[in-house]
């Protein structure tokens, strides 16, 4: 079975029933995706599947596909994180911090849609994912500021331009 | 951590030891008695005891030696050493460091003594002493009880500032000039011409230096680090998927196991059958562990998915086989023959109570709860070559050694744990049993790495639980509040429970069951809190704050009851009760934070309640919003006094962490028992708190207190009461049993 992961294929032989969240973890090392339930009732193990986030516990390698999965190591790294994972580091958010890559997956997928979400809109998107910690509060604000910086790089048209025409050109 | 792991086997010195390339401080020779322990009170905070600073060509190294659960210790035990050895955070590596009995908790037992944290007379501090003893007989290396930052607050400051000494000598004598006329900056020593020397490039000359014996610590007011708000060490690596957990080790050619065992609790197993489980894809063997059976696969979910085909024939417990058996046994336990405790008895409370023309009286009950931490347990151990390494997240690592001497047979130096990360714990990760089981497993698959993980329904239904309880109060109500409260409890005992599974003695009436009701800083001309202890093996254990879960609860919602019952506000009330000042100050400021006596819109209702528990003076006031019939957490506001604060917005977010955890079992959490097992598999049947049922929760640290003190457990006992307390006062309803959502509905 082939699966194509972070922008990477993958080559893996394993039972057609495996959830993705074994796949990732167990198969292929990429151990940001967490277990904490297995029946989609945590979202510790949240990942993106074509950009809509999933619960990959409860999701079957068969059903992926040629699908594009992304986890919180294609978002960004420790030295080059992604906004919303800035945005975790500013407001402090972890405490344990076992639930965090699942809530930035969900927070991601909400932002990449809906760059100025409501206060409803946010709970929507968010009340799936457990922290048992208890850092929700953090979390809404990070979503908040997070939702912020991205406005204020779609606000500046002039860059962005600037950086299509410059890919266009390489491609 | 290679070179760490040398000189845990050799030996552990006192003062500066060299190693290769560099030079470690504070070491401690593990294996000669530790100091007359008697003379403790004199000598606490001698740096021979205080490791721990390694310099090496890998740079600046501290050990903060305590469980990382969430709660930011590493940072903070970083903090105290970095401020005195003169060097930033962010230059440091942190480790965890090895298991050592040298890595002691003096200050974990201070609660486990009948004397208030309130009372400061000579007695209670020769106790508070005195229990440093056993602390450091039994050597056990123990995060709990909200006590590293007690505990550590002399020991790593010192630690910090005997390094820091050395290297000044150091310098002084490669630059032929006199330590007096240098200085400390970020890692280096500074001359007076300016010349700066760094830390590393002065540690072998280190090596051949006494270190002092006294060290001055830093005044207060010269603080860098310590006191303010740090970034935490672990948080990039938590935002980024790139933090390694227990559950994420990974070794060369490792297997994956997952286990069963009786779901009645403690019981044997009388036979299996593993014969499906054995033809199924990637499963490798099927072992036997005690009372359970393992499976071996290539792959975790292989082993998840095969575990479940196993046919088991179970013993059943001796404990009470359903619910209401166990209710009923905490009833009964309201007897003399069960009396465990009387730390309190002001006054006369019985002639109060027979001369009074009315009473105030309550019953209120709580249920099991279970730790659930969102990391299942798990642990990875590798028997090789006569030596065992286990990889897991624990509370007491020291006695993960014992017990896989135990298993093993082997010494104590060829065994070697790695403490990792934990996806919380909430006192879960204070037992050994899933520890035992991985080095069982690793012992029947000799040269094969095993990572042991739990399913969620394992871990679940095999928790050792917050224990179940009752209250009952009477009381005496005058205009001006109560003169006469009487106030049983009854509960089993965690101590016992707790240590009678590390094999350690728990003689004696247990204080948890009556902590946080017995002593608390009201001033009641005839007071009385008597404990009960229900007798049977049900497995319980300390979930955060402990006993102060459920007395919380109970002490709380009854002093509201006792206000409401003669229309006193209970916010001014429990201020002119108090007795203790700081305590009396962190209601001042809830008050005063949440507008307290402000009118509220229609609908709404505040509840403000206290616990002083672990040392910690803590007031909470919920505002509920009553939405169609249903109660809706609005705002919360959270006061507490740690005495002195270490790391101001690392203590905010263990306040409104704890509060949360307390708001979520007060709403929902609840364990029932049917046919001797748990019923509650997963979070579809015990339900945590969600995104969207968080108040808004505003903090405030006050520092009046007269002793540093942890703060990871003092947030969770008053949310319940405050919360029972605002629905009460929004709807007129009393609720007087946990889980709320039995008698009132949530958004």
């Amino acid at each position: 079975m082939k699966i194509n992961v972070n922008g990477q294929e993958h080559e893996v032989d394993v039972a057609a029933d495996m959830p993705l969240l074994w796949v990732l973890r167990d198969e292929l090392n990429i151990k940001g995706p967490k277990f904490g339930c297995g029946i989609a009732q945590c979202r510790a193990c949240t990942v993106h599947l074509n950009g809509q986030p999933i619960p990959s516990c409860s999701f079957p390698i068969s059903a992926v596909g040629g699908a594009e999965i992304t986890t919180i190591e294609g978002l960004g790294k420790p030295d080059a994180m992604s906004l919303v994972q800035q945005a975790w580091v500013d407001h402090q958010v972890a405490q344990c911090g076992y639930c965090q890559p699942g809530q930035i997956m969900s927070a991601s997928a909400l932002l990449n849609k809906n760059s100025n979400p409501s206060d409803e809109e946010i709970d929507t998107a968010m009340s799936a994912n457990l922290c048992r910690c208890g850092t929700y509060p953090r979390i809404r604000a990070a979503v908040k500021s997070a939702a912020k910086n991205i406005r204020e790089i779609e606000l500046t048209p002039a860059i962005e331009s600037e950086i299509d025409n410059q890919s266009e050109v390489s491609s | 951590m290679s070179k760490l792991g040398t000189i845990t086997r050799r030996t552990f010195l006192f003062g500066s030891v060299a190693i290769a390339g560099g030079i470690g401080f504070g070491y401690y020779k593990y294996k000669q008695p530790i100091d007359n322990p008697l003379e403790l009170d004199l000598s606490d905070g001698d740096a021979a005891i205080t490791p721990y600073v390694i310099i090496d060509q890998n740079g600046i190294s501290i050990i903060a030696p305590r469980a990382e659960m969430g709660q930011g210790v590493q940072t903070t035990l970083a903090a105290m050493v970095a401020e005195e050895l003169d060097v930033r955070l962010e230059q440091v590596n942190v480790l965890h460091g090895p298991a050592s009995a040298a890595y002691f908790n003096a200050a974990v037992l201070e609660e486990a003594i009948p004397f208030a944290a309130t009372d400061t007379s000579s007695m209670a501090k020769r106790m508070r002493n005195f229990v440093h003893v056993p602390a450091k007989l039994l050597g056990l290396q123990i995060t709990g009880g909200s006590s590293s930052v007690a505990d550590a607050y002399e020991k790593m400051r010192v630690a910090g500032a005997v390094a820091r000494g050395v290297l000044i000598q150091a310098a002084a004598q490669k630059l032929g000039a006199p330590a007096n006329s240098l200085r400390t900056e970020n890692g280096t020593v500074v001359s007076r011409d300016g010349q700066a020397l760094s830390y590393q490039s002065l540690a072998s000359a280190a090596t051949s230096i006494e270190p002092e014996s006294e060290v001055a610590l830093k005044p207060q007011s010269e603080w860098k680090i310590l006191g303010k708000s740090q970034n935490r060490i672990d948080v990039p690596a938590k935002s980024t998927g790139t933090a390694e957990f227990g559950i994420d080790i990974d070794l060369p050619n490792m297997m994956h196991a997952s286990i069963r065992v009786n779901p009645n609790l403690g019981a044997a197993m009388n036979s299996f059958d593993a014969s499906k489980a054995e033809a199924m894809r990637g499963v490798k063997k099927v072992v036997a562990i005690d009372n359970g059976a393992a499976v071996i696969a290539s792959n975790t979910w292989y082993a998840f998915k095969a575990v479940n085909t196993i046919k088991f024939d179970w013993a059943k417990a001796e404990y009470p086989q359903n619910s209401a058996a166990h209710l009923k046994a905490v009833e009964e336990s309201f007897h003399s023959d069960h009396q465990d405790s009387q730390f309190r008895d002001d006054g006369d409370v019985d002639a109060a109570l027979e001369n009074a023309s009315s009473i105030v009286s309550g019953e209120y009950k709580v249920p099991y709860l279970p730790h659930a931490p969102l990391e299942p347990m798990n642990a990875t151990a590798w028997l090789r070559n006569g030596k065992l390494d286990v990889w897991a997240g624990t509370q007491i690592p020291t006695q993960a050694v014992k017990e896989a001497v135990n298993i093993t047979g082997l010494d104590e130096s060829a065994i070697t744990i790695h403490t990792t990360l934990m996806g919380g714990s909430f006192g879960r990760r204070l037992e050994m049993d899933y520890i035992i089981q991985a080095i069982k497993v690793a012992a029947q698959m000799e040269g094969t790495p095993i990572k042991l993980t739990w399913t969620r329904e394992e871990d679940m239904t095999h928790d050792n639980y917050r224990p179940n309880g009752m209250a009952r109060f009477k009381a005496v109500v005058s205009e001006n509040g109560p003169t006469a409260i009487d106030l049983q409890l009854a509960g089993g005992s965690v101590n016992t429970s707790q240590m009678g599974r590390l094999g350690i003695p728990a003689a004696g009436p247990d204080i948890a069951i009556v902590q946080a009701a017995w002593d608390q800083p009201y001033g009641v001309q005839n007071y009385r809190v008597t404990g009960y202890r229900v007798k049977h093996d049900f497995p319980i254990s300390s979930w955060r704050s402990v006993g102060s879960s459920q007395n919380g609860f109970f002490h709380e919602s009854m002093m509201d009851e006792i206000a409401h019952a003669k229309g006193l506000d209970p916010m001014q009330m429990r201020i002119d009760l108090m007795t203790h000042e700081p305590s009396r100050k962190v209601l001042e400021a809830v008050a005063e934070m949440s507008n307290w006596g402000e009118a509220l819109p229609e609908g709404h209702g505040r509840g403000v309640a206290f616990s002083l528990s672990f040392g910690v003076p803590a007031a909470e006031v919920i505002e509920v919003a009553i939405v169609n019939g249903k109660v809706k957490i609005v705002k919360a506001f959270a006061a507490v006094d740690v005495g002195t604060a270490m790391d101001p917005r690392n203590i905010e977010a263990q306040v409104l962490g704890g509060l949360n955890f307390g708001l979520a079992a007060a709403m929902s959490g609840n364990i029932s028992i049917q046919n001797g097992e748990v019923q509650e598999t997963n979070f579809h049947q015990y339900r945590a708190m969600r995104f969207y049922q968080s108040p808004e929760i505003e903090v405030r640290i006050l520092e009046n207190g007269d002793r540093v003190k942890g703060i990871g457990e003092p947030g969770t006992p008053p949310a319940a009461p405050a919360l029972a307390n605002a629905i009460f006062a929004a709807t007129g309803q009393r609720i007087r049993e946990l889980p709320l959502d039995k008698s009132i509905g949530f958004v």
